[in-house]
């Protein structure tokens, strides 16, 4: 494999960790506050299907993005509801909202579009573009680095961007503020905020917003900068695989960008089954290397990295006792 | 003493009282929690509350730190009439409470817990700074040091405590709440954390103290309220009143405190134990090497402080934790892994089983008292109606019977566990488990959460166990239980076994020191 090759895989690489990335970011924030959320693919979903609706209607990207935020949040909202203030069990409103987001995309899609459960094909405007970052013309000849900046770091719409800011942006909030703080104590004792007079309910429900917002952007990604377009169940379960990246990252920003990219790195492998072959020699069948990703969820789950210990107050709804 | 100097009379003429409620009533449901409660607390005082468990006293100082609303009353703090809706507004009243099960987050340094909830801006590092400095001065003004940084899981319970206390005092409490603060304290700790409470009064604090040990209340309070079913039936001066006045005013009866019992007739060995070990599944040491031996009609009492190993020793001779070594119960081997080594085939060998924890292990609460009578014992011949079926009537009629026998109220078998009253359930479990005439009882924390008059009644039942022959272990924190009931005392820290005493030979200064890891020879401390 040569050095164009490799640089190639890497770009790919970091197209496809963006959405598992921001949604890893989400995850974060709902499970160290204690609401564990198995929605984030439907919520992500939700935002695709939105985000192309509106991107293809009004021809503006970012009208989409909002679109897709807007969904996101409302499912966030009902996630909110029955979890934290009717104390639900948080993996059944999950699961319940996953199979409501499923149905209801393709439903609007059709009624608004009637393509077949998708929304149209967006160009221009309507899309994400790549942007060119300041140098990286410039750089373009330098020996190794030069290539690498071009063609790996540079050129992404400004999401990848976002995403990538999202990491520090995180570990400052949750480990540098006040808002950070309380966050993760909501998440590993409930009963140490309640007491100290800060409202756990309040803090959840902020928790739970800020994971609509960044399910939304995530969603928004797919269908208006790595696709042109939302089609049938396109997240594929990658607010699974994020969910693996939370767990395999023990809940930590900065390792969620490492196992986001390694999970990211699969998916680029799989759509290069030629450089597969060429490295290990053997042809390596395409739907073994498209498994890929999910064969490793399964090991990260299945607890193959290691114990990783949730936030001590996940999945239980608060309640305050004497 | 300084009765005379806090003398109530005086207090009230000089300032106002630091906490006055007024007609507090609180109903849950049909159950009246607290009926038109007063209490006046004079500032700088000590002042205990003492009631039975569900007397109400929690429920009262909930309302006092906002954590219920009180469905009718007034609360004054300094004199003025102030509402606490929420934890909020009573940390804005100057109210801090520590309570039983300490509020902090484990993986949370100190600092961390101190600021979280008072902390100055959205950036955490001011905060911190000022922190540090405040605790330093506490430190040093009331002997109250931790290692800032310290992760609380790291922490002793001790320590923990004075977190709380910390808390409290971080935020500018002047009136601190503390409800049952030495059930899981060593008693040099406990000690220590008195010697803590009186500077503070001293400093001109006002310390509410709730517990159920009538000595620490005589020790340590200048006046005490009692409790008794949700009202409140006298506040005395301590230097007025005695531990048995006190005891029959939590009661409405006059209460044994001393067990009676006679000299034990120890006879053939029961229970042999030979270098029992026991490691947990984090391959942490929880038993390292544990010997002894019970003999019939003799009660063992296990004395320590939570978590030194009382409960992995009952866990690995219920049949609830794979150990090693050498267990025999009357020269038969009892196996400590593998097949048999089940609580079901410890049942069948002889071995009944109070467990220290009711609710997860004694009892299933939402099921029935009759079913959680046969629980263990299901397999026993005279509950089967034939094979397939169990015989629910003789278990109905058998459950009201041990009712019966051990006073449990209301008598009705059909009724749920959770709908007992802490010291009923007790009651049927422990009837449960004597009732079927065992070799050997396990017994762990048999009082916990039980009222003073449920722990007369099941510390007779004990000893008349042992009078008929048959051998006890007997685990509890309680100091008290276990000077007043065991034959002979072994104290565990650590996972090993310190020393055994009689309880005529030793007092509670060895018994504590040895509860602490040391030795308790005072020539080795001179050395």
């Amino acid at each position: 494999m040569d050095y164009a090759t490799l640089l190639q895989i890497l770009d790919t690489t970091l197209r496809l960790a963006t959405p598992l990335l921001l949604a890893c970011l989400a995850g974060l924030y709902s499970e160290r506050a204690g609401i564990f959320d198995i929605g984030l693919e439907g919520k992500m979903l939700a935002a695709a299907m939105s985000a192309g609706a509106v991107a293809a209607l009004t021809g503006s990207a970012w009208a989409g993005l909002l679109a897709g935020i807007g969904a996101s949040m409302i499912f966030a909202a009902l996630h909110g509801i029955a979890s934290i203030t009717f104390r639900g069990n948080q993996l059944i409103s999950g699961v319940a909202l996953n199979f409501l987001a499923s149905g209801i995309t393709v439903l609007i899609a059709q009624a608004l579009f009637a393509q077949g459960g998708r929304t149209p094909p967006l160009t221009g405007d309507a899309r994400f573009n790549p942007v060119t970052l300041p140098g990286a013309e410039a750089l373009r000849d330098v020996p190794v680095i030069g290539p690498l900046y071009y063609e790996v770091i540079s050129g992404h719409s400004v999401l990848v961007y976002l995403a990538l800011l999202a990491v520090p942006l995180t570990w400052w909030v949750l480990f540098r503020t006040r808002f950070g703080l309380r966050l993760r104590a909501v998440g590993e004792n409930p009963a140490a905020v309640d007491t100290a007079g800060v409202s756990v309910v309040g803090l959840r429900f902020a928790a739970v917003g800020i994971t609509g917002i960044l399910c939304g952007i995530a969603g928004a990604y797919m269908a208006t900068a790595l696709q042109a377009g939302f089609g049938r169940e396109m997240t594929a379960g990658r607010g699974y695989i994020a969910l693996a990246a939370l767990i395999f990252a023990k809940w930590r920003p900065v390792a969620a960008l490492w196992a986001c990219l390694l999970f990211g790195f699969f998916q680029a492998l799989a759509l290069r089954p030629d450089v597969v072959e060429a490295v290990v020699q053997v042809k390596v069948p395409v739907p073994l290397l498209d498994a890929l990703p999910y064969i490793l969820t399964v090991l990260v789950l299945a607890g193959f990295v290691g114990k990783a210990i949730p936030p001590r107050a996940g999945g239980e709804p608060y309640v305050k006792e004497r | 003493m300084s009765a005379d100097a806090n003398s109530m009379g005086r207090q009230a003429t000089a300032a106002p009282f630091a906490i006055e409620l007024k007609g507090i009533s609180k109903s849950f449901g049909p159950v009246q929690a607290n009926k038109d409660i007063n209490i006046a607390v004079p500032r700088g005082t000590i002042h205990g509350i003492i009631g039975e468990n569900g007397a109400g006293k929690s429920t009262l100082m909930s309302i006092l730190y906002g954590f219920y609303k009180a469905d009718s009353g007034q609360i004054f703090v300094g004199g003025t009439l102030t509402p606490i809706p929420d934890s909020q507004s009573a940390i804005r009243a100057g109210i801090g409470m520590v309570f039983q099960h300490f509020k902090l987050v484990q993986n949370f340094t100190v600092l961390e817990n101190i600021v979280l909830g008072a902390e100055d801006g959205a950036l955490l590092n001011t905060s911190l700074t000022k922190a540090r400095k405040v605790l330093k001065d506490l430190a040093q003004e009331y002997e109250l040091d931790v290692d800032p940084d310290a992760l609380i899981e790291d922490l002793s319970v001790g320590h923990q405590q004075r977190v709380e206390i910390l808390k409290a005092l971080y935020r500018q409490a002047d009136i601190l709440i503390l409800d049952e603060p030495t059930g899981v304290l060593t008693p040099a700790e406990a000690d220590h954390l008195f010697r803590i409470l009186r500077g503070l009064r001293d400093q001109g604090k006002t310390i509410i103290l709730i517990t159920h040990k009538l000595r620490e209340i005589m020790e340590t309070t200048d006046n005490v309220s009692v409790m008794r079913r949700g009202t409140m039936v006298a506040t005395v001066k301590t230097a007025e009143t005695s531990p048995e006045a006190l005891a029959e005013l939590m009661v409405g009866r006059k209460v044994l405190l001393e067990v009676e019992k006679q000299a034990p007739r120890p006879g053939p060995v029961v229970l042999s134990v030979e270098n029992l070990r026991v490691r947990d599944e984090h391959g942490v040491d929880r038993l390292r090497g544990i010997s002894f031996e019970i003999r019939a009609g003799e009660i063992l009492g296990i004395a320590g402080v939570a978590g030194n190993g009382q409960s992995e020793l009952l866990a690995a001779l219920g049949g609830m934790m794979k150990a090693s070594g050498k267990v025999t119960l009357k020269g038969q081997d009892l196996p400590l892994s593998g097949a048999g080594a089940d609580g079901q085939s410890r049942r069948e060998a002889g071995v009944a089983h109070v467990p220290e924890d009711r609710h997860h292990h004694g009892l299933i609460l939402d099921f029935a008292a009759w079913e959680n009578v046969a629980f263990g014992y299901h397999n026993d011949p005279k509950y089967q109606k034939s094979a397939l079926f169990m015989d629910n009537d003789a278990l109905r009629a058998d459950t009201e019977k041990k009712m019966a026998t051990f006073d449990v109220r209301p008598p009705i078998p059909s009724l749920a566990a959770k709908n007992f009253s802490g010291g009923n359930q007790q009651k049927i479990v422990v009837a449960r488990e004597m009732e079927q005439n065992p070799d050997l009882l396990l017994i762990g924390q048999p009082t916990r959460g039980v009222d003073i008059g449920a722990i007369e009644f099941i510390h007779k039942q004990i000893v008349a166990l042992r009078d008929a022959g048959k051998a006890i272990l007997l685990v509890s924190v309680e100091l008290d239980e276990i000077m007043s009931l065991s034959d002979r005392i072994a104290v565990m820290f650590d996972g090993q076994i310190m020393g055994l005493r009689s309880p005529e030979s030793t007092n509670e200064r060895e018994l504590g020191l040895l509860m602490a890891g040391m030795t308790g020879k005072t020539t080795g401390e001179a050395a």
